[in-house]
């Protein structure tokens, strides 16, 4: 039985095993590639997305959760805070290799949509989840401080 | 070795299954004459639930704890504010509604979920604390979120998130006996007078 739901503003069903996991649909299906497999086990945080409005990793996430659901990914993120982000993220490199900055960028835009100026400790707890294995730890919070800094104009 | 293979080398290697237990019914406990005695007696029963790391890893009094060896949780998590985790990484953020089986990879066969799920309130956090202790926790208003004991006894024996405990999906075991056990023993304990272990 097909299942519905919303990709980055457009109307989408798939026809698939109730039990796939969001990622396989999104990638295989869907063709929007940007969102990443890490581990599968929820454990790395680079297969982050939005599901109505919060942060999700899609390598856990049945595609039967997401019935009805508006998901956002990488490819259709936009507003203030993604812009921001993505303007620090390109002002001071933050990527290494990449693998995991798509992940990166959705946890950030979700801190910063949830709290305007978060400081050192709130960025941590919430990309504690987010590993990045060329350590860019040190440019992704000050990126995050930096967009912080842009949004407050 | 990176840091997330040294997180799963570090679950793997702390991850020791425990043995399935079992409960005894009210009807074990009829031999113990002194109803006091008894009630406390059955408390210790429930106990065996009460402090199941099924249910211990979720009455934290700070981060979450993982696995039948109680290990931190990982990825690190706080309790946050509305007890469901940080601004952007919340419990939801990789916990379904139900259960999610993986494939495996990394020593982790499914990823536990239940809707809601949450930690327990701070009030309600029972690691480090005696049996005596958690009892009369349980029976302070101020300390059980406000219930009765039969309100109590609706929570041990018929809220989804307790009876999540009896089917925790693969890789874990489940809490002793099963929620119906749970809640006749809870019935008992109630009728026999509510009494603590010293």
């Amino acid at each position: 039985m097909p299942i519905s739901f919303t990709v980055n503003g457009e109307e989408r069903s798939v026809d698939v095993d109730p039990d796939t996991p969001l990622l396989w649909v999104l990638r295989d299906e869907l063709r929007l590639t940007g969102t990443k497999f890490g581990c599968g086990i929820a454990q790395c945080g680079a297969c982050t997305v939005h599901l109505d409005g919060m942060t999700r990793r899609s390598c856990v996430t049945p595609i039967s959760m997401a019935e009805g659901s508006d998901i956002t990914t990488i490819e259709g993120l936009e507003g203030p805070e993604a812009d921001a982000v993505q303007a620090a993220w390109r002002a001071i490199d933050v990527p290494q290799c990449g693998y995991c900055q798509s992940g990166q960028i959705m946890t950030a835009t979700s801190l910063l949509q949830q709290i305007a100026s978060p400081s050192d400790e709130d960025i941590d707890n919430a990309m504690a989840g987010n590993i990045c294995r060329c350590a860019t730890y040190v440019r992704i919070r000050q990126a995050i401080h930096d967009a912080a800094r842009t949004l407050e104009g | 070795m990176t840091r997330f293979s040294l997180s799963v080398a570090m679950t793997l290697a702390l991850a020791a299954p425990l043995a399935a237990q079992d409960l005894r019914m009210p009807a074990d406990f009829e031999n113990i004459e002194n109803e006091t005695e008894r009630s406390a007696a059955l408390f210790e029963e429930m106990g065996k639930v009460l402090t199941h790391p099924r249910c211990l890893n979720c009455h934290p009094k700070d981060s979450p704890t993982q696995g039948d060896d109680m290990h931190p949780h990982e990825p690190p998590v706080i309790r946050g504010d509305a007890d469901f985790g940080a601004p952007g990484m919340n419990c939801t953020t990789c916990h379904s509604s139900e259960n999610f089986e993986t494939t495996g990879v990394g020593g982790i066969e499914s990823i536990p979920g239940h809707e809601p799920w949450s930690l327990a309130p701070v009030e309600m956090a029972w690691v480090d604390l005696s049996l005596g202790e958690i009892c009369a926790q349980l029976k302070d208003p101020e300390r059980n979120g406000g219930r009765s004991l039969e309100e109590l006894h609706e929570h041990m024996a018929e809220d989804g998130l307790v009876g999540w405990g009896w089917e925790p999906g693969a890789g874990r075991t489940p809490a002793p006996g099963s929620q119906d056990m749970f809640g006749e023993l809870t019935r008992a304990w109630i009728d026999t007078g509510a009494a603590c272990p010293s």
